[in-house]
């Protein structure tokens, strides 16, 4: 589980973020979703660690990581996934050095075991057979699930995805949804994802977080989107006025 | 490699030739011109100033320490780094230096406008993009660099004085006498054949580095490097011939 | 501009001090650091044989064709050829035709990796990434570098005797007397000490600038190009200083 406390962001002066309270639920795919410009990158990053804070505090489960020391910080990471929009792939390694870079990194395992580890996590993504393949010869659909293998290889507690959707088309970004709530529910991860595409928001939305303008807008959960009538979330979600039309067919207006 | 090296010589020429036809609008072409006068000239002279000034107590210093232990007398410093800096240390090191500057600028340019579609809009609008894009390059460059080579000469000695008189290495007036010693104009003329020439190669190859840069910015990063190694290299070769050729 | 001097300074220093720690784990340090050394040192090796060659020719003919109007004898070619390039020449252009080469390419590597987010990928595995990115580099080249310079100076004077002694502007035993003459090895470690700072130069300054990219690939550019141009005054501004101190 992973906490925020009235978190404010300012960049020279300029309030990004406005003071945000909200939890992130253990074994649930929680959504951070909202309009471009809204925060959403910056809020992650500051979940992350990888940004501090102006103002507020992050707690994950007990343990405060707003103001941890170097050290500190490098023993959290150890429990910390993170699959980033471009994938981040090592350009410079296969699809296989990927996945076993922090393996290699970070334990003390045999290369067999390491192996068998890699191997089972290529399972896991589907993608046998593509083991020597280089980034750059791969799909970016293929890419992102190399991405995933390699966040969730060393057994995180929390995984972060920042828009894992982009730039894939509706089956594809489903295939990797799927996929990633079937990990967060089997290992009882934390997971947070942040996105802006609806079809997720109605797929894997356990728990909703809609950021407008550096706020905290609405939360709640897929199955209550269709009939809040929060003006933001309708605005946000459907979108355009076939969309409008659908829902209110669904609503039987 | 051969054939590689051939290929691109050939696409080189080409794009040259490519280069050479009337403007469409002389004034378009003159304000390019212009901008790019100011951009290298301006844009490079603190650095040049800069390096030539190290050049210069570098050389001096360095002639006066290898002086000590020999017959020749110290005035010959003097001597010596005019007509070093002169010949060979001012249009070297300072298009060694632009090669890094300048080139690498010309590539990168060049190549995000090829890659962004920009080259192939101007193409459309019917422009000549080897001619626009790269001719108030070369011509800026061809005007620019032989001066900021022959300030570097100037500064140089300046530098080679402030290196070794102060420090009391030698005297002023032997720094002096050694400055107007066996002084031959021939090599100021051979200072501006060089400057001229690494201009063109300064300018010329990121340029047509740039302008066929294919694929990501992997490949814009390959071809920025590619064209300051590679001028480094044109550099040092016409080095030599104007040199052999010359002297 | 002072005050930006000094912020980067600043920031420059204490990406150096984040870089000195334990390695997470020492293997990868290792094979990563051998993969550099390889990278710098076969990758660089024909170039730098064939800029040699060039200083080399073009120190020996000028330096030739000077001492033909003077009362100093022939063979001087030969002892000064080998001091010039031994002390200043081979050090000097050789890392600054690196700084375009490996400093480029440091420049374009980390600066790409910061903007494809795997900068921040390693960071939150945990990788102290200013050590596990640019301490391996730092540390090849500090032995690559000075190997290279070394070549250099030898093939240069090489390229000297090729130069002038072939085409009969001196005799090979005046060239090999000069050679001989005068000879202090203490000079040999000027070269070193020399190949050893512009080594740590030419890679530390664009590991910095590519480090700390932020925006498009406009900016990546520019990174790059401040790492080639400032890797080379910062290696003529260390030269000053060596030749200051040590000669
Ligand atoms: N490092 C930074 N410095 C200054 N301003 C920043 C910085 N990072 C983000 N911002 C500002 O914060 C605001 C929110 O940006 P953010 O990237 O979080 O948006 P987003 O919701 O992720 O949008 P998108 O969906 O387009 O990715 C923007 O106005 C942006 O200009
Ligand atoms: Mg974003």
């Amino acid at each position: 589980m992973i906490r925020a406390v009235n978190i404010k962001k300012s960049f020279d002066g300029v309030e990004v973020l406005k003071g945000i309270s909200t939890i992130f639920e253990k074994g649930k795919t929680n959504l951070i979703i909202g309009r471009s410009g809204a925060g959403k990158t910056v809020f992650l990053k500051l979940l992350v660690t990888l940004m501090q804070p102006t103002e507020g505090e992050i707690w994950y489960g007990d343990v405060n990581v707003t103001n941890l020391n170097k050290r500190q910080l490098i023993d959290l990471r150890k429990d910390i996934g993170m699959l980033f929009q471009g994938s981040a792939l090592f350009d410079s390694l296969t699809v296989e050095e990927n996945i076993r870079f922090p393996l290699d990194m970070f334990t003390r395992k045999t290369k067999k075991e390491k192996q068998e580890r890699v191997d089972e996590m290529i399972e896991v993504v589907n993608l046998e057979g593509s083991n020597d393949k280089y980034p750059g010869e791969i799909s970016g659909g293929m890419q992102k699930r190399v991405g995933i293998a390699r966040s969730i290889v060393l057994n995180p507690k929390y995984l972060f995805c920042d828009e894992p959707n982009s730039g894939l088309d509706p089956k594809t970004s489903l295939v990797i949804d799927e996929l990633i709530q079937t990990i967060t529910r089997e290992n009882q991860i934390t997971t947070i994802i942040n996105t802006h595409d609806m079809n997720s928001v109605m797929e894997i939305g356990e728990k909703i977080n809609l950021l407008h303008m550096g706020k905290l807008a609405w939360v709640g959960n897929k199955d209550e989107v269709v009939e809040n009538e929060n003006e933001l979330l309708q605005n946000f979600i459907f979108a355009s006025p076939f969309l409008q039309r659908l829902r209110k067919q669904a609503l039987g207006k | 490699m051969i054939l590689s090296f051939f290929y691109n010589l050939g696409r080189f020429v080409n794009l040259f030739r490519l280069m050479l036809s009337k403007p469409e609008r002389v004034s378009m072409y003159w304000k390019e011109t212009v901008r790019q006068m100011n951009d290298i000239g301006i844009g490079s002279l603190m650095i040049i100033g800069l390096i030539a000034l190290f050049i210069g107590a570098v050389a001096a210093m360095q002639f006066a320490y290898q002086l000590g232990n020999t017959f020749v007398p110290m005035y010959y410093t003097g001597y010596v780094v005019r007509d070093m800096t002169i010949m060979e240390l001012a249009p070297t090191i300072t298009c060694l230096v632009l090669a890094g500057k300048v080139g690498s600028n010309i590539a990168a340019e060049l190549g995000g406008m090829r890659q962004n579609e920009q080259i192939d809009a101007l193409e459309i609008m019917g422009v000549n993009t080897a001619s626009y894009l790269i001719a108030p390059k070369l011509v800026a460059a061809l005007v620019v660099i032989p001066l900021l080579v022959a300030i570097s000469a100037f500064v140089s000695i300046i530098g080679g004085f402030l290196a070794v008189v102060p420090t009391g290495m030698i005297t002023e007036s032997e720094y002096v006498l050694g400055l107007r010693l066996f002084f031959v104009p021939y090599t100021v003329f051979m200072m501006f054949v060089k400057s001229i020439v690494f201009a063109f190669i300064v300018a010329a190859l990121p340029a047509y580095q740039g302008y066929y840069v294919k694929g990501g910015s992997i490949e814009l990063g390959k071809a920025s490097t590619n064209a300051v190694v590679y001028c480094d290299i044109a550099i040092l070769l016409a080095d030599y011939i104007i040199a052999l050729m010359m002297t | 501009m002072i005050l930006s001097f000094f912020y980067h300074l600043g920031r420059f220093i204490s990406l150096l001090r984040l870089m000195i720690s334990k390695p997470e784990n020492w293997s990868m340090y290792w094979k990563e650091t051998v993969r550099q050394m390889n990278d710098m040192g076969v990758g660089s090796l024909i170039i730098v044989c064939l800029i040699s060659l060039f200083i080399g020719a073009v120190s020996a003919v000028q330096i030739a064709f000077q001492l033909s109007e003077q009362i100093v004898p022939m063979y001087y070619t030969g002892y000064i050829v080998r001091d010039m390039t031994i002390i200043e020449m081979a050090p000097t252009l050789t890392c600054l035709v690196l700084a375009g080469k490996v400093g480029s390419s440091i420049a374009a590597e980390l600066g790409g990796m910061r903007q494809k987010e795997q900068i921040d990928a390693l960071e939150i595995m945990g990788v102290n990434t200013a050590a596990y990115l640019v301490f391996p580099k730092i540390f090849a080249a500090l032995f690559i570098v000075p190997l290279l310079v070394a070549i250099a100076a030898f093939v240069a004077i090489i390229g000297g005797y090729l130069a002038v002694v072939p085409t009969g502007m001196i005799t090979a035993t005046e060239y090999v007397t000069g050679l001989r003459a005068f000879f202090v090895p203490y000079n040999i470690n000027i070269m070193f000490v020399k190949g050893v700072v512009f080594g740590f130069t030419l890679t530390a300054i664009p590991a910095y600038q590519g480090y700390y990219v932020e925006g498009g690939s406009l900016e990546l550019g520019q990174a790059n190009m401040n790492a080639v141009v400032f890797s080379n005054i910062a290696i003529l501004f260390c030269d000053f200083i060596i030749t200051l101190m040590m000669t």
